[in-house]
């Protein structure tokens, strides 16, 4: 019994973290049409400014923070302008984006040079290496609709979703080429400290991950059903046409469902980084959020919770009896278990449990 | 004054649909926009709510002018801050959203007066203020036709562009909405009304434009257009005192001559 009470807790904690990668699919889905590849990526890389800004800092580094924070300065102008297009004039705004794609490029090619020592840190304090990270990944989130998925608005939903594996790819090399090869502590205040209660075991990252998402779909709930933008974005999503009539700028739609998505992602990556540390093969758990939605239905966000706790407690429940009740499935058999629910669902409900059934004339 | 001059619309880059159309919309007046299907009446309403994009339109040339200032190429929401404000066809409200919602949505651009934009039209319209929390797509058709409407005025648009208001409805209703028009230009509000429904939208209109195949083919006060014989043969299923035949009747396409 507390076996199962014990794989249950787990498999929640876990949900939690499938539960945020989960709910950046879901947004873009529903606001685009398009399947996002790329939340791993962006998970990888949100989680790195988090180790950046809070490991300790070491020689050399003033310069490279200097760049840093002028990338992050360059790319709030960015967004400030993206804001208010209309009063800022044609060329000042083409001359702040040369200036930032140079700078831009310096910070790649600083990167490359300094790690050839090691990349040291900001040494802040972690709430605030988070806070900077989740600003950083809102940014990229709004860098990437921008620069590589606006030129495809129109082409076949197909080619945009590739499109994102691709963005994937490079922004795993660059965390991969960022992290190294060691795991690195995200500094984070839980470690493996645990709770007991019983035979029971809290570990205290769990509850803060459970806690945390609670809190962000509540927010996330209150936004789509109160806020402007939030209604907004629930328009665009079911037509985008009548959404432009009411004076809805689907750009900033587009924009805002993308820095919300990369922004959920690092925040599931600071989770997945506590207790043991980050490695790139963080990328491969958050790729688990794929059967999530499928299972949950892409344009559903309480399927996609749903979907989470499913997937979740499965995965653990396999890992905690399978060694025992199945040994001749080999080991890590757990890591297939949300792929082979997924294909399970797919051939029984193919819209997912709680996704809209599509109504198609063949 | 909403001013189109000359304006031509392609799409896919090669359906030539408007070809060189020019009307005025002058400030507080209603004017209807008459023409059968095809004519290329709801492309002139895209071109004036810059929605041209999302279908593959364009305009080619010409020009869309808002009180003398230029709104072609300019974005949809942009425009509807500069006070023109667009129902589409077929009413086209948020069914899985409350009454409620759908009107805030409308309201997107002036959230400031959201309040007193919900006060006018839960005023318009009644039915609506009964039940702001219903899911909209369960509403009859006329009051999803009155949300429409209503929730193309939250944003206290200079100009309504309407796009077949009475499609759809018993003839009681469209008589209400016709009323509802006529209520909400007289608060100040320019109507652009296109209509299949040619004696409803001339029995309100000040002026009336007719098209043909992408071009006006007629451009006269209401008034005159309910007198026109060809207008009440062709738009108001009226006939004259005998029969007209099939072969008498009259095109306003200009005649083909080959390799013209």
């Amino acid at each position: 019994m507390t076996q199962f009470l014990q794989a249950l807790i787990n498999g929640v904690a876990i949900a939690a973290v499938y539960a945020l990668i989960a709910l950046g699919f879901v947004i873009i889905y529903k606001s685009m049409q398009v399947l996002s590849f790329a939340q791993p990526g962006l998970l990888l890389i949100g989680a790195w400014w988090v180790v950046f800004a809070t490991a300790p800092p070491e020689e050399g580094m003033p310069t490279l923070f200097w760049i840093v924070m002028m990338a992050a300065v360059t790319g709030a102008i960015g967004a400030l302008f993206l804001l208010s297009r209309e009063v800022v004039k044609a060329a000042v705004a083409k001359s702040l984006f040369v200036f930032m794609a140079l700078v831009a490029a310096i910070d790649v090619i600083w990167v490359a040079w300094v790690r050839e020592g090691d990349v040291g840190g900001l040494g802040w304090p972690f709430w605030a290496g988070v806070i900077f990270a989740l600003v950083i990944a809102a940014l990229t989130g709004i860098a990437i609709e921008r620069g590589f998925l606006r030129p495809m608005v129109g082409k076949p939903v197909f080619a945009v979703a590739i499109m994102t594996i691709g963005i994937d790819v490079v922004l795993r090399i660059l965390a991969i080429d960022l992290l190294g090869i060691n795991i690195r502590s995200v500094n984070d205040p839980w470690g493996i400290e645990v709770l007991k209660v019983g035979d029971l075991v809290f570990q205290h990252r769990q509850i803060a991950q459970v806690v945390t998402a609670i809190i962000v779909v509540i927010l996330l709930l209150a936004f789509f059903k109160y806020s402007r933008f939030g209604l907004a974005m629930r328009a665009t999503a079911f037509d985008q046409e009548v959404a432009l009539t009411q004076g809805v700028s689907v750009s900033t739609v587009f924009a805002m469902s993308w820095a919300i998505a990369a922004v959920l992602a690092t925040i599931a990556g600071v989770f997945l980084g506590s207790g043991f540390g980050l490695s790139p093969s963080a990328g491969v758990t958050a790729l688990k959020a794929l059967p999530v939605v499928v299972v949950g239905g892409m344009d559903s966000i309480s399927g996609a919770i749903f979907g989470a706790l499913l997937i979740a407690v499965a995965e653990q429940l396999t890992v905690t009896y399978q060694p025992t009740y199945a040994p001749w499935l080999g080991q890590g058999f757990a890591q297939v278990v949300p792929y082979l629910i997924m294909f399970i669902v797919l051939l029984i409900r193919p819209y997912g449990l709680f996704g809209t059934k599509e109504v198609e004339r063949v | 004054m909403l001013a189109l001059k000359n304006v031509e619309v392609v799409y896919s880059d090669v359906i030539l649909v408007l070809r060189g159309i020019s009307l005025t919309v002058p400030d507080g007046k209603i004017v209807a926009l008459l023409g059968a299907n095809g004519a290329g009446k709801t492309t002139v309403l895209r071109a004036i709510s810059g929605l041209l994009d999302i279908h593959n339109g364009e305009i080619t040339k010409g020009e869309i002018t808002l009180d003398g200032r230029r709104i072609d190429h300019m974005a949809a929401s942009k425009i509807v801050r500069l006070g023109v404000s667009q129902a589409l066809e077929g009413r086209r409200i948020l069914a899985e959203l409350t009454v409620e919602e759908n009107l805030r949505l409308g309201g997107h651009t002036s959230s400031k007066r959201s309040r007193d934009n919900l006060d006018r039209v839960y005023t318009l319209f009644p039915d609506l203020k009964d039940r702001p929390k219903f899911i909209a797509g369960y509403l009859s058709g006329g009051q999803q036709q009155m949300l429409a409407i209503g929730r193309a005025l939250m944003s206290s648009p200079r100009y309504l562009l309407l796009d077949e208001p009475s499609l759809g409805l018993a003839p009681l209703l469209v008589q209400q909405i016709r009323d509802i028009i006529v209520e909400i230009n007289s608060q100040g509000t320019g109507v652009m009304l296109v209509e299949q429904n040619a004696a409803m939208a001339l029995s309100i209109a000040e002026h009336g434009f007719i098209m043909e195949v992408g071009k006006v083919v007629m451009d006269k006060p209401a008034a005159e257009l309910l007198e026109d014989d060809d207008v009440r043969e062709f738009y108001l299923g009226l006939q004259g005192e005998d029969a007209a035949s099939f072969a008498e009747v009259k095109h306003y396409r200009r005649k083909k001559r080959w390799l013209s």
